[in-house]
């Protein structure tokens, strides 16, 4: 009998995968067609996918560009694309963008709210992004000045006089601090330019401006509008909640029983209505709190009104900041002895903060987006400008187009922050786990 | 030597108050009291003197005036000679029930999306993405006028259903007609009704409504009791018994005998004049409203409940597929219990949102609290200060109750820890 | 520390806003520029162009007066307002007149202390319906779904209406008259109710305006006038008689072309005393003996404003009617000027 037993010596060589498995049609089956339900919810997918680009397409793309009026872009569509094609008048968009984008700023200056954009995205990117060089941090303390210069014009020395009110209290806390201890030096650095802003600077900046007169055009606030003013709005709002909102965390979190409960107070109160309400306050209240005679106009009414809501979340931000450091960080302050502003000016405030820079963002975002409320109360941003525009005889009875170029640039922001608060969430979370 | 000298004992001196920290914290209390007190009286004075010089003195007496206007949305009876103050109340109600609905919608949807979004289905992920994306980065207001442009031009008219070529029909069997106004749905309707019950005057109710909510609440209670005993059953002898038949009958048939009692049925809705009449009407601002502020929460709420399941730790759902558990049993039984935990905080500010968002009804002209107090209430009778003090109480004491409701819950599920 | 972007930003506006104690005109003056608050968009009554240039009926009336305070029409800052904050703004001093198709009411001129100055559009509120709807009269609306403006005294007119005759109807409260002409459109309501104008201006934009019929029903009256704040009436006086002057030229036949030539005096000694070739009747107001001259060159007399923004040979169309010259049985009536 001949030994009938095989034993294979050699490997076999591989075999490709069945045809099922690889490829498009393998990663079908494993990402859209595993199993009967999975299958049912793809069709249903594509069968909605379909519906929706099926609508939505053709009348993107049967659209007039060139019109001047509503009547004739449906003319130049149903003579391009047969009776009754339906399509859009992306011509208004043509028409009215820039007055979309910067409201009624005079057109021969729109360099400056350009300029504007610019430096306060310039003096943003060395906090937002670490990688950058330090000495860009210098334009985050000239921005604050020369943006509201360049959008308001005016006297270049207003700015100037109003920056040398830090110089003065920086120098009076330090004359202070050398003949009389700290805390005096504290008050004395605070009230210092408090009185100057109050009191002398603005009649230093008209006496320089009458012996050496520089300036640029002055613009009315009344004149923003559109993408132009919720920007504004937006930035203002957060840049001067951030101090606020700090103040107040620091206060919510202090063992102080007053000033935590007027603190608790103020937060939860901003947090508990709605922001149209505080709008409403703005527009027909303030002037009534103020005294008598006091008329400062809608926008920056406006924008106070915002700054308020927004410092009130800000804190709350703020206060998770605090929270998330670790109690080892408080005692190790403590225990070199350091007194409570050093801590938190040393230890605290810089980590609490770089933690809750992602908080601040979205909070940014939502305040950006909340800014279109200000079309109830009657100004000209986007969505108040859509309707001046439908006012227009020539643009009477359009819709979808001003939206959807208005819901496309909000898309546009908000989407690029949000995508950079999460890539900076990503990174601070590998540095603290 | 070494004798205990008592520490150096020093009279009071003013600087004490600053520089010792045993007093300096009441200072600062103090002076921030101080000038919290004087920003306080400042405005209040500059708020009288202003007043005065108008010649508007604070007045709450236009409140049982009658309100002269009308409004469409209403749970309870009201009319243009009823007073500011009906008239407000009406506008409340609204608020509380476009964000009720908006709530339950919102909690629903988001939490299909969210749970969508993690799913193996890469084109449903993808399309979740998508919708998330879109809703979040889109202001709400844009929405609520979208919505409330998409209603009014993509359906028909009342019109589009009269006449024999009617270009729109009803759907199922001729009891829904969905109009570019609003939704109309079969109502029921009681031929031996009981009759209502007015509150204080002020409001009716409906005795049958009360009626079939206490039967129903019995039939729950009773069924509740089954199950614990059901329970007690299983922990003595290991087996379960079969109970859902009785746990059934007991809510359904109370229910249906009392429903047959009442004659119970339904009334459809037909066209009559110039519009449908009968059933039950959401009006499209409503309807836009309620969709528009679900669909935005829903994506806020899916990310939400997205990050809550992938806070819970891989090795949970191994375990417990390793005893054997169905996926869909996985979900429910170990990773939905405890990523509620992460879930429910920042759930209750999104219902707060909801609630607060729902303020700009008056874009659609749906008439919450802002639309009448807030916005023709005010407008008609010029008593800024008072209606819109008397807006943000509102808003506030809502807002408050809402967080205390939910910080309550969320103790009763937040596990202890060690 | 960025906080002082913001008083910075306070000084700014305290500085444009200047003292708001002493007397509207002298304010004005030092100011420069006239604020004169309108509606967020009305066809015909006040829309921005695509260059941000404001037009309109209620536009020209600012032009007038800011014409004649400065002699230059373009010394305005038009202020948009909605139906809620256009009071306030006016009372708080953010405006200096109100032309914002504001109804003279009671109410408004005693309780707001507000002084209309007079009424640049006699009007009233009617109704609109398709015509396929087969409707001849407001009394055959029972049930039917109307499309309001809120805001106005538009719904508390229409309550008293159906009340009074005692059907039902079913409000839709609409904050912009153009979402409102959408819902009308699209069949969303059976009826649009306004002010008669709105609705003329409103029918003329449609696609088929024929296909749409305004009802004969005018259910209120609706003077619509400019208004300035109580307790200033030498303010008042500027812009009730800039808007009677613009009346006076018409009833006269001073328009913008022949004005120059009559200007140098003619033998009507009423136009002569209108157009300051005689007499101190710009003195008096305090303001230039030519404020008429300049305020008529402006947009044009009544008349011309009228035709140049909403008459028949707009796309608005609005005839005459209630608002033509006493003289040709309208209401518009100036008292004299001596």
């Amino acid at each position: 009998m001949a030994d009938i037993s095989f034993v294979r010596t050699e490997m076999l060589p591989e075999k490709t995968p069945p045809a099922t498995s690889v490829g498009l049609i393998g990663w079908m089956r494993e990402n859209l067609f595993s199993g009967w339900f999975n299958s049912i919810l793809t069709v249903v997918s594509l069968g909605f996918i379909y519906y929706v680009l099926a609508g939505v397409l053709p009348w993107m793309f049967q659209s007039s560009w060139t019109a001047n009026s509503l009547s004739q872009c449906r003319e130049a569509i149903s003579a391009a694309h047969g009776e009754g094609a339906s399509g859009a008048c992306w011509a208004v968009v043509r028409e009215r963008y820039l007055q979309l984008i910067y409201g009624f700023y005079p057109d021969h200056l729109y360099w400056r709210p350009n300029i504007a954009f610019l430096l306060t995205l310039a003096a943003l990117a060395p906090i937002l992004f670490s990688a950058l060089p330090r000495k860009m941090l210098w334009l985050a303390v000239v921005a604050p000045f020369a943006v509201p210069w360049l959008l308001w014009g005016g006297s270049a020395w207003l700015p100037l006089s109003a920056a040398l009110g830090f110089v003065l209290g920086y120098g009076a806390f330090r004359g202070v601090s050398q003949l009389n201890g700290s805390l005096a030096a504290i008050i004395a650095g605070v009230a210092a330019p408090v009185l100057w802003w109050m009191l002398l600077a603005g009649p230093f900046a008209a006496l320089v401006q009458s012996i050496l007169p520089v300036g640029i055009e002055p613009v009315e606030s009344r004149a923003f509008g559109g993408f132009m003013l919720s920007i504004t709005i937006g930035v203002v709002a957060i840049v001067c909640s951030l101090p606020i909102g700090i103040v107040l965390a620091l206060g919510r979190q202090s063992n102080l029983l007053i000033v935590r409960t007027l603190c608790i107070g103020f937060i939860e109160f901003v947090r508990g209505v709605p922001l149209i309400t505080l709008l409403f306050v703005a527009s027909t209240l303030l002037n009534i709190f103020m005294p008598p005679g006091t008329n400062f106009d809608i926008i920056l009414r406006v924008m106070i009104m915002v700054t308020l809501f927004a410092s009130a979340y800000m804190a709350e931000v703020i206060r998770g900041g605090l929270a998330a450091l670790p109690k080892g960080q408080y005692e190790a302050a403590d225990s070199l002895g350091l007194d409570y502003w050093k801590a938190q000016r040393l230890i605290i405030m810089p980590q609490a903060l770089k933690i809750s820079i992602p908080g601040i963002v979205s909070t940014f975002i939502g305040v950006f987006k909340d800014t279109t409320l200000v079309s109830i109360i009657g100004l000209l941003d986007p969505l108040g400008l859509s309707n001046a525009i439908r006012a227009d005889a020539n643009w009477n009875g359009i819709v979808w187009e001003l939206y959807g170029f208005i819901a496309l640039m909000f898309f546009i922001f908000c989407f690029s922050m949000s995508r950079y608060s999460m890539f900076l969430e990503r990174k601070l979370q590998t540095g603290h786990r | 030597m070494t004798t205990f000298t008592d520490p150096h004992k020093e009279s009071f001196r003013l600087s004490m108050l600053i520089y010792d920290t045993r007093y300096r914290s009441m200072t600062i209390q103090v002076v921030a009291m101080f000038g919290f007190m004087l920003m306080a009286a400042w405005l209040i004075n500059n708020t009288i003197q202003n007043l005065n010089a108008l010649g508007k003195p604070i007045d709450f007496g236009f409140f049982s005036e009658p309100a002269s206007y009308d409004i469409n949305q209403r749970l309870i009876e009201y009319n243009s000679r009823d007073s500011h103050l009906r008239a407000s109340f009406v506008g409340l109600l609204n608020t509380l029930m476009v964000a009720a609905m908006g709530c339950a919608l919102a909690t629903v949807l988001g939490v299909v999306i969210g749970v969508l979004r993690l799913s193996g289905n890469w084109l449903v992920a993808r399309i979740m993405t998508v919708y998330v994306e879109t809703f979040r980065n889109v202001p709400v207001l844009l929405w609520i006028v979208f919505f409330m442009a998409m209603l009014i031009e993509t359906l028909p008219a009342p019109n589009a259903f009269r006449g024999e070529n009617a270009t729109a029909s009803m759907w199922l069997g001729d009891s829904v007609a969905v109009t570019n106004r609003g939704l109309y749905v079969p109502e029921p309707l009681f031929s031996r009704s009981l009759g209502d019950v007015s509150f204080f005057g002020a409001f009716n109710i409906s005795l049958d409504l009360i009626a079939i909510v206490a039967v129903l609440a019995g039939g729950l209670y009773v069924s509740h009791r089954i199950k614990v005993r059901a329970d007690r059953v299983q922990e003595a002898t290991g087996i379960r018994p079969t109970t859902w038949y009785q746990r059934l009958g007991v809510v359904a048939v109370p229910v249906i005998v009392l429903l047959a009692g009442l004659g119970f049925h339904l009334g459809f809705p037909a066209l009559k004049g110039f519009n449908f009449q009968g059933g039950i009407y959401m009006r499209n601002s409503l309807l836009a409203l309620w969709l528009a502020l679900s669909l935005y929460t829903a994506a806020f709420i899916a990310e939400i409940v997205r990050a809550g399941i992938l806070a819970i730790s891989r090795g949970q759902t191994e375990a417990a597929a390793a005893l054997g558990l169905r996926p869909n049993r996985i979900m429910n039984l170990v990773i939905l219990p405890q990523a509620l935990r992460v879930i429910i905080p920042p759930l209750i500010s999104q219902y707060l949102n909801l609630t607060k968002n729902s303020s700009l009804a008056i874009a659609v002209g749906y008439m919450d609290i802002t639309g009448t107090l807030g916005g023709i209430t005010m407008n008609q009778t010029g008593r800024e200060l008072e209606c819109v003090l008397l807006l943000m109480l509102v808003y506030l004491t809502i807002s408050l109750s809402i967080s205390l409701v939910m910080n309550w819950y969320n103790e009763r599920v937040k596990l202890v820890e060690r | 520390m960025k906080k002082t972007v913001f008083l910075g930003a306070l000084t700014v506006a305290g500085l444009a806003a200047g003292a708001a104690a002493a007397g509207t005109l002298d304010d004005v003056k030092a100011r420069g520029k006239l604020n004169c608050g309108v509606t967020t968009g009305l066809v015909g009554f006040a829309a921005p162009d695509a260059n941000g240039v404001w037009n309109g009926f209620d536009v020209g009336m600012c032009r007038a007066v800011a014409a004649a305070v400065f002699g230059d029409p373009a010394a305005v800052e038009f202020v948009p307002t909605t139906g809620k904050t256009r009071f306030t703004a006016l009372a708080s001093g953010e405006v200096d007149m109100l032309a914002r198709n504001t109804t003279w009411t009671f109410s408004r001129d005693v309780d707001l202390k507000f002084e209309f100055v007079g009424v640049n559009y006699y009007d009233g509120q009617g109704f609109m319906v398709p015509k396929a709807l087969g409707v001849s009269s407001a009394k055959e609306l029972d049930g039917a779904t109307v499309c309001i403006q809120t805001g106005t005294t538009t719904e508390l007119n229409l309550a008293d209406f159906f009340r009074a005759n005692n059907i039902s109807y079913e409000p839709v409260p609409i904050e912009t008259n153009a979402e409102a002409q959408q819902q009308y459109l699209a069949g969303a309501c059976d009826v649009y109710t306004t002010d008669a104008s709105g609705l003329a201006a409103t029918r003329a934009s449609f696609e088929d305006p024929s296909a749409h019929v305004v009802l004969p029903e005018i259910i209120s009256k609706e003077p619509l006038g400019p208004l300035v704040r109580h307790g200033d009436s030498e303010w008042g006086d500027v812009a009730r008689w800039t808007l009677n002057a613009l009346i006076a030229a018409e009833e006269l036949g001073v328009t913008s072309a022949n004005i120059d030539e009559l200007a140098k005096g003619t033998n009507n000694p009423e136009i002569n005393r209108l157009l300051g070739s005689e007499g101190n009747l710009g003195e008096m107001l305090g303001l230039s003996a030519d404020w008429a001259v300049k305020a008529i060159k402006a947009g044009g007399n009544y008349g011309e404003l009228f035709e140049k923004n909403i008459g028949e040979n707009t796309p608005i169309g609005l005839a005459r009617g209630l608002n033509a010259q006493w003289t040709d049985g309208g209401l518009l009536y100036s008292p004299p000027f001596r």
